[in-house]
This record gives C-alpha cells, structure tokens and sequence, in this order.
C-alpha cells in the first residue's frame, strides 16, 4: 500500500516540480484526447440528427406501413371491422406505438375564399411515431378525442392564409364542405417545404365524427377504389419482419378482396456513424501518436538529466521496480491528467455547440455525452503514457547506482 | 557480533582492455553500532569504493562482507536495497540534494521508500529532522537559497531522517570552509552519537578524521590501522604524526596487473 502511494505522491512531485515541460509534452496528448472524445461526440450527434431528420419522413426506425386497395371495383371493406382488426392486431403483439393515416383533401373557408387543403386523419400516436413537435401550439392528446369541436393542427402557410400570425388570438377555421364544422387550432408545424400548400393534421376519430364524406375528399373522388385508412406501427427492429409477415396476414383476413401490402423504413443508423467514427479515431489516434513521441523525446531527455536523482534516490533504497515504476508513473499520471483535461475540453466545446443552427432541425432526443468515447479516450492516453514512460523508465533501471550519484 | 565486518575483501574491475585493475586488496574491518571510524586516503586510492561496498552500493569481488553476521551474497537484490533505505544513511561530499525540491521535500524524500508510521508521519518527521539540525526555520526553502553548511545540514537531516544504524559519510566537509566543516562534523558526531548510529566518515581531511575513536589509511586499495590526532598532516602519500599499526604500506604488484598504476586507480575513483 505505502509502495503504491509513495510511487504516485513521487511521480506528482516530479510533475509538479517540472511543470513547464510536463504541460509542453502534455497539450498533445490533451488535444488527442480531446479529438477522439469530442468527435465521437459530435459523430454521435450527427448520426442522431440525421435519424431525426429520417424519421421525421418516414417515421420511427422501424415503423412498418400497412396499406389495402380493392382489388376489384366492388370490393367493399368493412373499415368497422378492419378498425378493430387494428386494434385487436396492435394489442397482441404489444405495440405501444401506432397511427393510422388517411389523407384527404377537405375544402376550408379563408378570408379570400374557400381553399382545398391537405388534410391528414391520423391518431395522437403519430406525433410520437414521426417525432412532431409543432413549432407554436401542442400536438393532440387523448383529450382532444372527445371535444365537441375538431382540434387542427396546421402548417404555417394554413395559418398564414387564414390571417393570423399566431395562435395568441386562439383562431378556428370552418372545414367542410356542404356541412362545415368550425375547428379550433391548436398547433401550428413548420412548412415542410417553400411554398408548400395549406396543410393539417385532425385526430382520426374527429375526421370520421365530423368529416367523413366532406367536400371532395380523395376517397370519394376516387369511387369504388377507395383506399383504406393505413396503419403505421412503430416495432423492435429485431422482430419486424416476423411482424410484418404475421400482421399483413391479420389484416389481409379483415379486408377480403383488398390488397394488403406493408413497408417499412428499416435502415441502420449505425451506418452514418460507422465511417465518421473511423475518421475521427483516425484523426485523435495520429494526434496521439504524435503526442506520445513527443512525450517520450521529452521523457528520454528529461531522465538522462536526472540520473543522479535516480542514484540518490536508490541510495535511499528505491528498488529498481520502484524507480521503473515511478519514472513510468509519472508518464502515466501525466498522460491522465492530460487525458482528463482533453475530456473536459470535449465535454465544454460538445455542450456550447449551438446544436439548432449546426444540426439543421436540431436534435430532439439529445445523445448523452459519449462517457464511453472519453473512456476510450482515457485509456488510450494512459496506454500512450505507459509506452512514453517505458523507455525512459528501462533507461534509468539499467543506471548503476555508482555511476548515477557521481553523474 | 559486529554490525558491519569485512574480511579480506578485495574488489577488481576488468577494464576495456582486458587488464585487471584491483580496487581494493584485502580490506579487512569490523565497525560496531555507535562507533565513529575514519578512513583517510589521497584521492583514487579506494575509498569511495570502500564506502560504496559497507553500504551495499556496490558489492567486493572476493572476501566477505557479515551484515550483521548475516553474509550479503545470501541476501537478494531486493533486500540489500530495501536493508540499505533502512539500515544506511548516505552523506556526499556535494550534498547531493534534490534540485527543484525543497529542504523539507528533500528530507522526506527517503521516507517515500519507508512503510507504516514513518511514511504516513513522514512531513512531520522530516520537519523535526530539520529542526534538529537548526534548519526548524527554512523548511521550506530551496537548497540553492541555502549555504553549503546549510545544504550540508539538510543532507545529514536527510541521512538521519529513517533512524540509520549506520551513517555513511563520504567527504562530509570537502565543499565546505575549515570552520563550517568544524561545524558539520559537531552536529554529524552530537546526532550519531545521541542516535546510537556507527559513523563512518571517509575523508582526506586528517583532522576530521582525527575525530574518530578509529582511523584507518587507505592507500592503494590496503586498508590499514593509523592513529591520528589533531595535529597530523599529510607529507606525500603519508600522514605524518602516524603510528603505524599495520606495518608499512607498500605498492605492490599482483599477478596478472603489471601494468597498474596509480593513474588506472585514480582514474576509476576519481
């Protein structure tokens, strides 16, 4: 015990005393350190960013697309039973996530005049399952099921064109057509591209209470070929092509004479990170390199100037472990502290990146900081301060302790 | 038992070119515990390799050499470095302090090897070391802010610090002024003594040595008995004021070193 202790209060002395060059062979390893950790950070930043972005259009990874179209023009469905199809479907197997979607084009009262919108009927779970946040407002709740009134959420261009510049003033639009009903905003999403059309979201339950057969819907215009609502669930990625399989079999059973078909989003995020990770350890481990050189120059240099020490020190019955130990500990524990210093660095430049303008969109769910990137990051400091201190420390092991004090 | 004895230890190095330069011939000592002995000798005569051997820096080429009635080649490696942290304290001619630290850093410098109470007390120990050697008030000054008699102290606090039962001192006045040569050698014998520690003190200063209860001249690696007092003088090679114990000392050649010379000796301790 007093072996360990006096071997690291001995190798603090020794940085502590020549601190200048410990802090010169230092800001290398501290700059690779800080390499390693903080692109592996902003690797995992990015990667998160992208997948964000990705589902965003198609959804949760994985979120499995289940559609059906007659296949004869007198196919009727029973949307009653496929409705319970799909409930009874997401129970067994468990699934906490799913929408359904039906788009449709309902016609909607401006002040200069009634417009055809874009109309999607989906449920509470689809805000969660494409990660929508509107930008102003909220996304529906359960509550909004069973208000007497429909609740929207719009685009911007929606409310733009409906006069208002927010939703302080609490606006409602009439949607229908030959039977409007007055609907209450209560979001408002980012356009989703330039000069895109007037857009909104209804719950899928107030769709069909209030606006089912409205106006000149894409189902009506479509007459017998009506399409059904979709079911979008968002599954483990391990068990989704099983599921995809079993439930399309499930539905397929519900809608006889309809097409059943599914998708789904599957793609590895791992991907993204797969090659910038490479770069970035590529990088931090050249940076290391050269750190670790220049700290075994120094370490070489500053042992040769110190071979008297190391013979006075054995005359005071330092063993040759104990003076390997302590010339290779004092790499060592130079290397941490540099190490922890390239850690914090990281750790401050990750969190002061302004994430919203660097990451187009921003980041909903925030990668937490990579600990285990500044593990890496670490332990590679500590392995390239005990490769620096081993030549030096073989150096002043092999100096006769005769010779050493005379130096 | 004596604490240390030599008997007949002879100490040889090969040199470069195959010649065998004999260090030391046949030295044969005993030092007791508490006793101060003294070891007079021009430079390059041996002395140092003399000192380095008692205190397990280096080890003879024949002869044997008791520890404590425990002979050192049965010791390992190991032992004989952690015997020689415990057991010696070390005083050089040119302090030898550690650069960069200061005078209490330099003090507790030994107990970093030391265990238990020693370690874990040892600031406190170092800086009653230093107070005992009249340096209680520059603890935490650098030895280069100190005079030589100054440094000086700090090294013999730094010998005496683990409570040696052996002080070796090696030219313990060499870099200093008569007076404060004087003055070292007080505080050396006062701590030895009142520790109970042998002293051995090599050195080519005859009164320093004429302070020891034993002396010895070393001259060419021979090892003999003299009696100083404090009014002998070096003429030659030889103090004078001398009674000779051990016969004269003569220069002589072993087989096999025809071709030694003082110079070869000198050049090796030098």
């Amino acid at each position: 015990m007093t072996g360990i202790v006096g071997a690291l209060v001995e190798a603090w002395d020794e940085l502590r005393i020549h601190k200048l060059r410990v802090l010169l062979a230092l800001i290398g390893v501290a700059c690779a350190v800080t390499a390693i950790t903080g692109v592996t950070a902003v690797v995992s930043m990015l990667s998160q960013s992208f997948s964000e972005q990705q589902e965003r259009q198609t959804g949760r990874s994985v979120t499995i697309t289940f559609s059906a179209s007659p296949r004869t023009e007198s196919a009727q469905a029973d949307t009653a039973r496929l409705d319970a199809t799909y409930r009874e479907t997401l129970e067994r197997y468990g699934i906490e996530h799913a929408s359904r979607r039906f788009y449709t084009n309902v016609e909607a009262r401006f002040p200069d005049g009634t417009q055809p919108i874009e109309l999607q009927a989906v449920d509470a779970e689809y805000g969660t399952l494409m990660r929508l946040v509107p930008d102003e407002g909220r996304w529906f709740t359960d509550a909004d099921e069973g208000a007497y009134a429909p609740a929207l959420v719009v685009n911007e261009t929606f409310l733009r064109t409906l006069g208002h510049a927010d939703l302080s003033s609490h606006p409602t639009v009439e949607v229908g057509g030959d039977h409007p009903v007055l609907a209450s905003i209560v979001g408002v999403t980012a356009d989703p591209y330039p000069d895109a059309m007037p857009s909104a979201f209804v719950l899928y339950g107030q769709y069909e209470r209030w606006l089912t057969g409205a106006g000149d819907d894409a189902a009506a215009s479509m007459g017998p070929w009506q399409p059904l609502p979709e079911l979008m669930a968002w599954v483990p990625r391990e068990e989704h092509r099983a599921l995809q399989k079993q439930i399309t079999r499930d539905v397929q059973a519900a809608v006889p004479g309809f097409d059943v078909w599914s998708s789904d989003n599957d793609w590895d995020p791992s991907m993204i990170d797969g090659a910038t990770k490479w770069v970035g350890i590529g990088v931090g481990g050249f940076a290391l390199l050269l750190g670790g050189l220049g700290l075994v120059n120094i370490a070489l240099v500053t042992v040769r100037h110190r071979i008297r020490e190391i013979g006075i020190r054995r005359s005071f019955g330092a063993t040759s472990s104990r003076v390997f130990f302590g010339v290779m500990l004092e790499s060592v524990v130079a290397t941490v502290v540099a190490g922890l210093v390239g850690v914090v660095l990281a750790v401050a430049i990750v969190k002061n990146i302004p994430v919203d303008r660097v990451f187009g969109g921003g980041i909903q769910d925030m990668p937490p900081f990579p600990f285990s990137a500044a593990a890496v990051g670490m332990a590679a400091a500590t392995f390239v301060g005990a490769l620096a201190g081993l030549v030096p420390a073989l150096f002043a092991v092999r100096v006769k302790v005769i010779d050493a004090i005379r130096y | 038992m004596s604490l240390l004895e030599l008997t007949d230890v002879t100490r040889s190095v090969v040199l470069p070119d195959d010649r065998v330069l004999h260090i030391l011939r046949g030295v044969t000592v005993a030092v007791d515990a508490g006793e101060h002995v003294a070891i007079v000798g021009r430079s390059g005569t041996g002395k140092s390799t003399l000192l380095n051997i008692l205190g397990l820096l280096d080890a003879p080429t024949t002869g044997e050499y008791l520890l404590e009635g425990v002979p050192i080649q049965r010791l390992s490696s190991r032992t004989r470095t952690v015997r020689r942290g415990r057991d010696f304290g070390f005083v050089f001619q040119q302090f030898n302090l550690l650069p960069g630290r200061t005078a209490l850093e330099n003090v507790t410098a030994p107990l970093l090897y030391a265990r238990g109470k020693q370690f874990w007390g040892r600031t406190r120990l170092a800086a009653e070391m230093l107070d005992r050697v009249g340096l209680g008030d520059r603890l935490d000054t650098m030895p280069e802010k100190l005079s030589g008699g100054e440094q000086q102290r700090v090294a013999i606090a730094r010998a005496l610090v683990r409570g040696p039962r052996v002080i070796l001192a090696d030219e313990p006045t060499g870099a200093l002024d008569v007076e404060t040569g004087g003055e070292v050698m007080d505080l050396l014998d006062d701590i030895a003594s009142q520790t109970g520690a042998a002293l051995v003190t090599i050195t080519h200063d005859l009164a320093v040595a004429a302070r020891a209860e034993r002396q010895y001249r070393l001259a060419e690696g021979v090892l003999v008995p003299i009696t100083l007092d404090t009014g002998s003088h070096w003429v030659g090679d030889v103090p004078t004021q001398v009674a000779d114990r051990g016969g004269a000392v003569e220069r002589r050649l072993l087989p096999g070193t025809s071709t030694s010379t003082d110079d070869d000796v000198q050049g090796v301790h030098a």
